[in-house]
């Protein structure tokens, strides 16, 4: 403590010989995060599964690999007059009477074909590709708007709060696969212009900013009511008495310490959105045939249930293990980071 | 506590008022197309255009068109663009549908949950606790028109066990009436019964370790009578909560995927039909029914917690 803190951040942190003082007495100050991230390290499952989502992912980004080297065809190629040889012997892609064949197990048709006589698996993967980066950029969406909103809400108080409360209860008072079928077909139809940006109908773009927009309240309310515990927390008060801005306390002070209520949000909020995607692509308002996605491929099953259960079957599958892979590992992080947060996703 | 029920009510009309507004901006102001020509058919002349606007009053200026439909919902004139029929009447079919559907799905999510949560919290950490986490966890990763429509078509098409969707009216048979349902139930409760039981579980627990927990014990109470009477009576206020909101927004159209999947022809399947036509009445009074609903259930859940908590009433 002989030299004067650079900045007045660092008069904040705790004085070295203070540390040093603990190191002899063997206790180790340990932040939250790291506590958290020893908490997470002993919860195999949640780690087992985490990783396995990780796995999902680098598979379906894989997906080109696979439809080149082992499939050798594309997610949109149609073979409805091809035949395959499967143990010796020959047989149709699609049969006469319609019926897409069943999984083959072997490079080509691995997981069979749909109507159209395309390669399921090759559809898995890129629609994977598409199911997860709706997913992901929905959450993120949804996440970025909420700290913004549940921030200047909390933070400011008075009319902005009434405004932005308003607002959420507005967007609460719809079920969400409504609002979102509701917006989903209305931009399907017209595209979105926005300004200079003009999105055409049939972008993924649409979706993910259906679901980014639809999942709002349910995260922006939690946000705004820790902001307004957080904003009487003596650490605000000492940073105001420094003459922080408040920009600067709402960023600087405020926002670091929701991180782990925004991480855990954050995971549970792929694994909704990548559900609401299928719920909206059942209902014909979220992404658009031929474009792959789980969610368009157990709609085309589902018409085809009775003949062809596999074109349900494995995409159904497949996004029931990544949205519990999220659910689980998210669950984990929650537990980690704060054992005590009771944190809840509508569907 | 009048005042704040005066003051409840009034924020919720607000609300309702903000609703309709925004459905009707979601359908007339984003798709750039012309409802008069979608309902001209193919091949329209201009003047067929024409008079359809007129006849529909596309014509008018928006503020004006918002507010004949609006007079038209309160008067039950709402009329479909596409089919031409009266949107009241189709929802009055559909609602006792979507109320079977609803009453039994929340009654069978509750009392399963009830079962799976607390004795999840009894047996905490053991093999029992994480079993039922696990499936809890599995339950709230499925969509429902998937599982329902695997339930559809190995339990009623293939084995045979049920029927392959579809829907009897309770007048008629009622047997057969819940014969139809057992399904749409079971798959619709699927997911509650994972969110409830989870929330169950952790409530219950942090109950257990309650002063007044302590008390009954040492007063020599049964572990069944602690169990029942203290520790579950204090954990079901949250879960009731939930209860109402859920139940409310699945009576408002939160079926729309369970009922569309096993074909049950209610109002939130009459929605889904009429979303995709971009067929504005029928959606906008769904919409609003869906949104009184969550809306009054809100309400009467913020009033109930008003008259148990004081401090409430006074924010």
């Amino acid at each position: 403590m002989a030299t004067e803190p650079a900045t007045t951040d660092e008069a904040f942190r705790a004085p070295a010989a203070f540390e040093e003082e603990a190191r002899r007495e063997g206790v180790h100050g340990v932040g939250p995060w790291r506590l958290g991230v020893r908490r997470l390290r002993r919860n195999r499952v949640a780690l087992f599964f985490g990783f396995l989502f990780v796995l999902l992912v680098l598979v379906c980004v894989a997906a080109p690999i696979w439809s080149k080297q082992v499939a050798h065809t594309g997610p949109n190629e149609n073979h409805l007059t091809d035949r395959i040889v499967v143990d010796g012997e020959e047989k149709d892609v699609v049969a006469l009477d319609g019926v897409p064949i069943g999984p083959t197990w072997q490079g080509e048709f691995f997981l069979g074909a749909d109507k159209n006589g395309r390669d399921v698996m090759v559809r898995l993967l890129y629609g994977g590709r598409n199911s997860l980066v709706i997913g992901i950029t929905a959450a993120l969406m949804t996440t970025v708007l909420s700290i913004i909103l549940g921030l200047l809400a909390g933070f400011l108080r008075g009319r902005t709060d009434t405004a932005i409360r308003g607002l959420l209860d507005v967007m609460w008072s719809f079920p969400v696969v409504i609002l979102g079928v509701a917006l989903g077909v209305a931009l399907a139809l017209g595209g979105l212009q926005l300004g200079p940006i003009n999105i055409s109908g049939d972008s993924l773009l649409i979706t993910i900013f259906v679901i980014g927009l639809v999942y709002i309240p349910y995260m922006a309310r939690p946000v705004r009511g820790q902001v307004l515990s957080l904003r009487e927390k003596e650490f605000v008060e000492a940073a105001r008495a420094q003459g922080a801005s408040p920009l600067r306390v709402m960023f600087g002070e405020v926002l670091p310490n929701l991180a782990s209520t925004v991480l855990v949000f954050f995971t549970l909020l792929i694994a909704n959105a990548i559900l609401l995607e299928a719920a909206l692509s059942f209902l014909g308002a979220g992404v658009r045939p031929p474009n792959p996605s789980w969610g368009t491929m157990i709609d085309e099953g589902v018409d085809r249930i009775a003949t062809a259960p596999h074109l349900t079957i494995v995409p159904g599958l497949m996004l029931v293990i990544t949205v519990l892979s999220l659910n689980v590992f998210g669950d984990g992080v929650r537990d980690a980071l704060d054992p005590r947060a009771k944190v809840r996703l509508e569907h | 506590m009048a005042r704040f029920v005066v003051r409840r009510l009034i924020q919720m009309v607000l609300v309702m008022f903000a609703v309709s507004i925004l459905t009707f901006l979601i359908f007339n102001v984003i798709p750039n197309g012309d409802p008069a020509v979608r309902m001209a058919g193919r091949q329209p002349t201009e003047t067929q255009i024409e008079a359809i606007r007129k006849e529909w009053g596309f014509d008018e200026n928006i503020f004006v068109q918002y507010f004949t439909t609006m007079k038209k919902v309160f008067t039950g004139d709402l009329q479909s663009y596409f089919t031409q029929l009266p949107v009241g009447e189709e929802i009055l079919k559909g609602l006792p549908r979507t109320l079977s559907l609803a009453i039994g799905a929340a009654i069978l999510w509750m009392l399963v949950a009830i079962a799976f949560g607390l004795y999840s919290a009894v047996k905490a950490g053991k093999f029992a606790d994480r079993f039922l986490t696990i499936i809890a966890l599995i339950g709230i990763s499925m969509p429902v028109f998937w599982i329902g429509a695997l339930m559809n078509y190995y339990l009623g098409f293939k084995l045979g066990i049920f029927p392959n969707g579809g829907y009897v009216e309770f007048t008629e048979d009622p047997i057969d009436w819940f014969y139809h349902l057992i399904l749409p139930w079971t798959a619709l409760a699927i997911l509650f019964i994972g969110f409830y039981s989870r929330v169950l579980r952790s409530n219950v627990l942090d109950t257990i370790n309650e002063d007044y927990v302590r008390t009954a014990r040492a007063k020599g109470l049964s572990e069944r009578q602690i169990m029942l009477r203290h520790v579950l009576r204090n954990s079901m206020i949250p879960i009731i909560t939930l209860w109402g909101l859920d139940f409310g927004a699945v009576l408002g159209g939160g079926a729309i995927l369970t009922e569309t999947v096993f074909d049950l022809q209610g109002v939130g399947q009459y929605a889904a039909d009429s979303i995709g036509q971009l067929d504005v009445p029928p959606v906008l009074a769904v919409t609003l029914f869906a949104a009184f609903f969550i809306v009054l259930l809100n309400a009467i859940v913020d009033i109930i917690y008003a008259y148990l908590d004081p401090r409430i009433r006074l924010q």
